[in-house]
């Protein structure tokens, strides 16, 4: 078969076989070995390395074949809408796992948190085990684990981030318009916004951080609220940050002149993944440090 | 059979267990699965019956949750015998060597669809009211006379009798230790009740609600015990309640073991529990009280039998 | 569709490649499937050998064999291995061989992905596997990992926690690959409605993986920082619980069992109508029964925490729910039997498994209704009665219908015929024994027998005698079967032109067999389509 036929509509194209997939399965690999090894003391730090070194080799080495395929016209609209479920599906995934950690702060101020204060069906648990603990939120439990007593995180620099990130959700929308309509220069200016703003946004949650261990006493290992606060924002910046490199990314594409106003399946697919995490984040401000 | 004697233990501890329901358990077996209960045969006699199935127990609530077993058993067994009846009806006559002929317009048939969804809706819920009202019973836990405080611990257990100083550390009996080695070279039915007896049992009173506030100290364990009806987890950190009462014309020993994965030992913490009168009790609680704050060592009075 | 359709295209010339690339660089939707099915074989025996250890412990009172701490890594192995290594990936490599055949597609929609979704297993599986070897063993808390137990073990604990990561994001990506094939690789005319039942349950499947597999990982990674980074997710004195874990853990845990057996529905909706020569009965009935059961699986995962201490209304809830779920699986019990009903039965060992798979899953599931029932759950759980409930529904039923599906399919994939007498020793061997293996583990439940314990009270000898000869037949019996494939492949008889099976239908057997490389290059017109959809 040749290129003709895979130009013609609708067909299918079926890739010939690739190294990136063997590559990504030996770098997954090696990035949870190293992270046993580590763990488990059997080898220093520099173990962890490996691991995001290949994958960094092959995100850029799998993801530019996919782009060269796709700048030489291979692909056709139904290669493209594979790709956009198999992007929707795999955000859809991405939500379920920050479901579980979401899960876990709601358990915890919902029931654990109140049963080890003597509330609810489990109030026996107080009187026998924890007789001077009492209910409250933030708390780091009654063992007063990790120390002294702490306030919850300040609203102050999650609302401005909120802000922030709200701002770059309508600023990657913008850049979207203008791609569709032709306008490259409004799309290189919105897209070069959204991920300064996401930036932004990793640097202020970084500064936040900071200040929370140095001053605050507020830490992974303070008990339940450190543990749901880190671990649900801290994911949470994970994402923004592969995000924010995602759209620094297709940011030089564009400066490349890809994609289409009718074909930008790359531009799409990392917008979509923006605004889930900036979706995760309005949920992250309301339960955690909101209500 | 050399396995007599702990045959004949565990069976006058429950002394009420009757061949009767054993063997119309043995027929249920023999509709669900033949070559089971054919292959089961020899060793279901050796065994005697009572090991068909789940105790009756001694308390007001480990005999209806009995019942109920039996309920449900019985629903399964009638609705298996329906369904596998068809089923071997058409293995049997509806086969190509027979001549079958298929009835292909046979695709689907709205009114028995119905009738099958509607069915056993109709007998879940039948189920479903006795189980929740039971289930509603057995969390009532208000009203106790005794209330003993559980600690599972890796690997025994610890009771503490709320309100007085006693506290005892019940753990496997040294009996059952030594031959539970890694080819000890014990034969294990020369054990009296090995595995399943302690150094220090626990002890109530027969006839009087007991409540337990169960927790562990280190890993998740289970309280469990078959005749009492009673299965709790205990969690570190947290308090699971339990209560239970011992028919007053019940007195005995009934043994149960720890009932979730707790580690290396899980197999090796039993539980003993010594159901005397309350009088009894009382008398062995004052006895230990003045022991003094020391862990009990005292063997209750009656039953004196060995643990 | 919208599109019109469409000649499958190849970036190369349409020869295939060779030599160690074929298999290392593969993309071809059948390469992956075989890998995939080869691995699944390699962990049941894996996973099969720790069970023969198990047994073997087990034939007597008195510890003989394993110290206690070895009997518990080998017991939470071959649940790791049996579950994640051997029934997931053999559903995985049946839904790529047989998707793209039955719904007229030239391959999987992402046949890279597809390939990486294969090899990340092989590294997985030996990360798992190489637990055993690190000091202190294997991790021994039982495949559901309760903390803090889980947490006392070794330099393992982090090696089984990231080779579960790594088998997720294999399912994840295999999960994502079969739904986006079935929803826009189907042939012109395949509609929804008309798609084989394997591909319905598969896609159902799909969507309950990618729901709860991240869950999965989320609570393993609580695990991980509990462990080594000082957080209290499951820690009282920190505000956490150890129960959180288990609610975690089991709202992946349920549906979990459902991605185990749903496939294994698709298989037996193919193989009784074609045994039966008639169509199945109620096939849209099937598919709602499908989802439904699906959808509760959601919502019923506390009843394997019945006796943790829940509030009552939560039990209550979780029984009620569970309990439903006998009506959809009830629905698809009774429409295989109507599929029986009035037919001309033949009895090939597809058929035979799929038959014996109809009796002893309904025997597990009677007796999964009977652990939903709380109050007597309170005297099942963590008994040898539970694990005779989820063997019943796991042996004869998910590994049944994996040797069904092959048997029926394997004359499609390899164009030969297995030696039929053979397969029939194999069969009847199997559905004896698995009986003898597994029905008396009700007794020593029921009896008082805890589960999980390397050494017991000596009048449970009895039993656990029976049981364990049976495991042994049962076991032995398997030598059979990758032989029969093995003979199969390299001498079987050639099927010819003709469907092995006269009332086989469907898209897959229009095609010839062994289907060619790729494997609808031209989509099947309207009259292959209905030719395929009768009989
Ligand atoms: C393939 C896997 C599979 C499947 C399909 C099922 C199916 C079911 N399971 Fe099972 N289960 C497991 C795998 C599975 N299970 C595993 C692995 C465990 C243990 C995990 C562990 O702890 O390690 C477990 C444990 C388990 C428990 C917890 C026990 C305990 O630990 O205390 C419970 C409790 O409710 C339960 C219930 C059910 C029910 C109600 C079904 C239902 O889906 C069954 C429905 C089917 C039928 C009922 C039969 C057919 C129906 C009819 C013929 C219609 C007529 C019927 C009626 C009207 C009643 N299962
Ligand atoms: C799909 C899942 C699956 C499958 C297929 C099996 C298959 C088998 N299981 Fe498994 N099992 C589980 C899932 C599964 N199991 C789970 C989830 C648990 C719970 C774990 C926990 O509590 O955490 C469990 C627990 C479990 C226990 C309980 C242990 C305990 O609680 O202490 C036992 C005991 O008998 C057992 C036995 C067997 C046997 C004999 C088979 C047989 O069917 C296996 C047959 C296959 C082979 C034997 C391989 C083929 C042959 C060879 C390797 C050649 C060598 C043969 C000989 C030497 C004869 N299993
Ligand atoms: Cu304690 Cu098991
Ligand atoms: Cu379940």
């Amino acid at each position: 078969m040749t290129d003709a036929h895979a130009k013609a509509e609708g067909s299918y194209y079926v890739p010939h076989g690739s190294p990136w997939p063997i590559v990504a399965a030996v770098a997954l690999f090696s990035l949870m070995l190293g992270a046993v090894l580590f763990l488990d003391g059997a080898a220093p730090a520099w173990s962890l390395l490996p691991g995001p070194l290949l994958l960094a080799f092959l995100f850029v080495g799998w993801f530019s074949t996919v782009v060269g395929e796709n700048q030489k016209g291979i692909y056709n609209l139904r290669v493209d809408r594979s790709f956009r479920m198999a992007m929707m599906w795999f955000i859809f995934s991405e939500v379920m796992f920050f479901a579980a950690f979401f899960g876990a702060l709601f358990y915890a101020r919902m029931f654990s948190v109140p049963w080890l204060g003597g509330q609810g069906v489990k109030a026996i648990t107080n009187f026998l085990l924890w007789p001077h603990y009492e209910a409250t939120w933030p708390t780091n439990g009654p063992g007063h684990v990790g120390g002294a007593h702490f306030d919850s995180a300040p609203m102050g620099i999650a609302a401005l981030n909120t802000l922030i990130l709200l701002t770059s959700g309508l600023t990657v929308t913008i850049a979207h318009h203008a791609l569709r309509s032709g306008h490259r220069g409004r799309l290189k200016l919105f897209l070069a916004l959204t991920f300064l703003l996401g930036f932004t946004f990793v640097a202020l949650q970084a500064h936040e951080y900071g200040e929370a261990y140095m001053h605050m006493n507020l830490k992974l290992t303070t008990g339940i609220y450190g543990t749901t606060f880190f671990m649900l924002t801290g994911f949470h910046g994970l994402h923004v940050t592969i995000g924010a490199i995602m759209l620094v990314v297709i940011w030089f594409r564009v400066l490349r002149g890809h994609f289409t106003p009718e074909r930008h399946f790359a531009f799409e697919a990392v917008s979509w993944y923006w605004h889930f995490v900036d979706v995760v984040w309005l949920c992250l401000f309301i339960f955690v440090y909101w209500l | 059979m050399r396995r007599k004697g702990g045959r004949g233990d565990r069976a006058a501890e429950r002394a009420e267990e009757g061949p009767g329901r054993c063997a119309r358990l043995g027929k249920g077996a023999g509709i669900v699965s033949l070559a089971a209960a054919m292959a089961g045969a020899v060793p279901a006699f050796a065994s005697g019956w009572d090991l068909l199935n789940m105790p009756r127990g001694v308390t007001n609530v480990s005999t209806r949750i009995y019942s109920l077993h039996m309920m449900a058993f019985w629903v399964c067994v009638v609705l298996a015998a329906l369904v596998f009846g068809v089923m071997i009806w058409s293995l049997l006559f509806h086969r190509k060597a027979r001549g079958a002929v298929p009835d292909v317009t046979m695709v689907h048939n709205t009114k028995v669809e119905i009738v099958w969804t509607t069915i056993p809706v109709l007998i879940l819920v039948g189920m479903a009211i006795p189980a929740a009202r039971l289930l509603v019973r057995i969390n009532n836990n208000t009203d106790s006379e005794v209330s003993i405080r559980v600690n599972g611990f890796q690997w025994g257990w610890q009771y503490q009798y709320l309100g007085t100083n006693v506290s005892i550390v019940s753990k496997l009996s040294q009996s059952s230790d030594a031959a539970s080695m890694l080819d000890s070279g014990t034969n294990p039915r020369s054990v009296p009740h090995y595995l399943l007896s302690v150094d220090h049992p626990l002890v109530v009173p027969v006839g009087e609600k007991v409540r337990l506030l169960i927790t562990s100290v280190d890993v998740i364990h289970s309280w469990w015990v078959p005749d009492l009806g009673v299965k709790r987890s205990a969690i570190p950190g947290f308090i699971n309640e339990a209560s239970f009462t011992i028919d007053p014309s019940k007195p005995g020993v009934y043994r149960g073991q720890c009932a979730d994965l707790c580690g290396r030992g899980h197999a090796y913490m039993p539980i003993v529990v010594h159901a005397v009168s309350p009088a009894a009790f009382q008398t062995w609680l004052k006895q230990q009280e003045s022991a003094g704050k020391q862990v009990s060592t005292g063997e209750p009075a009656p039953p004196a039998a060995s643990t | 569709m919208t599109e019109s359709h469409e000649t499958a295209v190849h970036a190369e010339h349409d020869h295939k490649p060779h030599g160690w690339r074929r298999w290392v660089f593969a993309t071809n939707h059948k390469d992956i499937g075989t890998m995939y099915l080869i691995f699944s074989g390699l962990m049941f025996f894996l996973g099969g050998a720790a069970a023969m250890g198990i047994r073997a412990q087990l034939f007597k009172s008195g510890l003989e064999l394993f110290d206690p701490a070895e009997f518990n890594q080998l017991l939470t192995m071959h649940a790791l291995m049996m579950i994640f290594g051997a029934v997931m990936p053999a559903w995985v490599g049946l839904a790529n061989w047989m998707i793209p055949l039955q719904i007229g597609a030239p391959d999987m929609a992402l046949p890279r992905l597809n390939n990486l979704s294969f090899w990340i297993l092989p590294f997985a599986g030996a990360l798992l596997i190489s637990a055993f070897l690190v000091p202190g063993g294997a991790p021994a808390g039982g495949w559901t990992m309760y903390p803090p137990l889980m947490e006392q073990f070794g330099a393992s604990f982090p090696m089984v926690i990231f080779a579960i990561h790594l088998l997720g994001i294999s399912s994840i990506l295999g999960a994502i690959n079969v739904i986006v094939t079935i929803m826009n690789l189907r042939a012109p005319g395949m509609s929804l409605l008309r798609m084989p039942l394997f591909v319905w349950t598969w896609l159902i499947t799909a969507y309950l993986l990618i729901a709860v597999m991240p869950v999965l990982a989320g609570a393993v990674t609580m695990l991980l920082t509990d462990h080594f980074f000082g957080t209290s997710f499951f820690n009282a004195a920190g505000g956490g619980d150890p129960v959180l874990f288990l609610h975690v853990f089991w709202f992946f845990g349920h549906p979990e069992v459902y991605i185990l057996i749903l496939p294994a529905f698709g298989v037996i909706s193919e193989i009784i109508p074609t045994f039966s020569r008639k169509p199945l009965f109620g096939y849209e009935a099937m598919v709602y029964a499908t989802a439904s059961i699906a959808f509760l699986s959601f919502i019923v995962w506390g009843h394997h925490m019945f006796t943790v201490g829940m509030p009552v209304a939560a039990q209550l809830f979780f029984m009620l729910s569970t309990m439903l779920i006998a009506v959809p699986t009830g629905v698809k019990v009774f429409n295989w039997t109507a599929t029986m009903w009035r037919g001309s039965l033949s009895f090939e060992p597809p058929m035979l498994f799929a038959v014996a798979f109809l009796f002893l899953f309904t025997i597990g599931g009677f007796s999964g209704l009977m652990l939903a029932l709380v109050p007597s759950d309170y005297q099942y759980h963590g008994t040898y009665f539970v694990v005779a409930h989820f063997h019943y529904v796991l042996v004869p039923g998910a590994i049944f219908a994996i040797m069904g599906a092959v048997y029926y399919w394997l004359p499609k994939w390899s164009g030969r015929m297995y030696d039929m007498r053979l397969a029939k020793w194999h069969f009847w061997l199997s559905a004896i024994f698995v009986n003898v293996l597994f029905f008396p583990q009700h007794f020593l439940g029921l009896a008082g027998m805890p589960r999980r314990i390397a050494d017991y009270a000596p009048q449970f000898t009895d039993w656990n005698m029976v049981s364990s000869i049976g495991g042994f037949v049962f076991g032995a019996a398997q030598l059979l079967f990758p032989y029969i494939v093995w003979q199969c492949v390299r001498s079987g008889k050639p099927v010819g032109a003709n469907k092995p099976w006269e009332g086989a239908h469907g898209l897959e057997w229009e095609l010839p067999s062994p289907a060619p490389y790729h494997s609808w290059q031209e989509p099947p017109s309207e009259a292959v389509l209905a030719h395929g959809a009768e009989h």
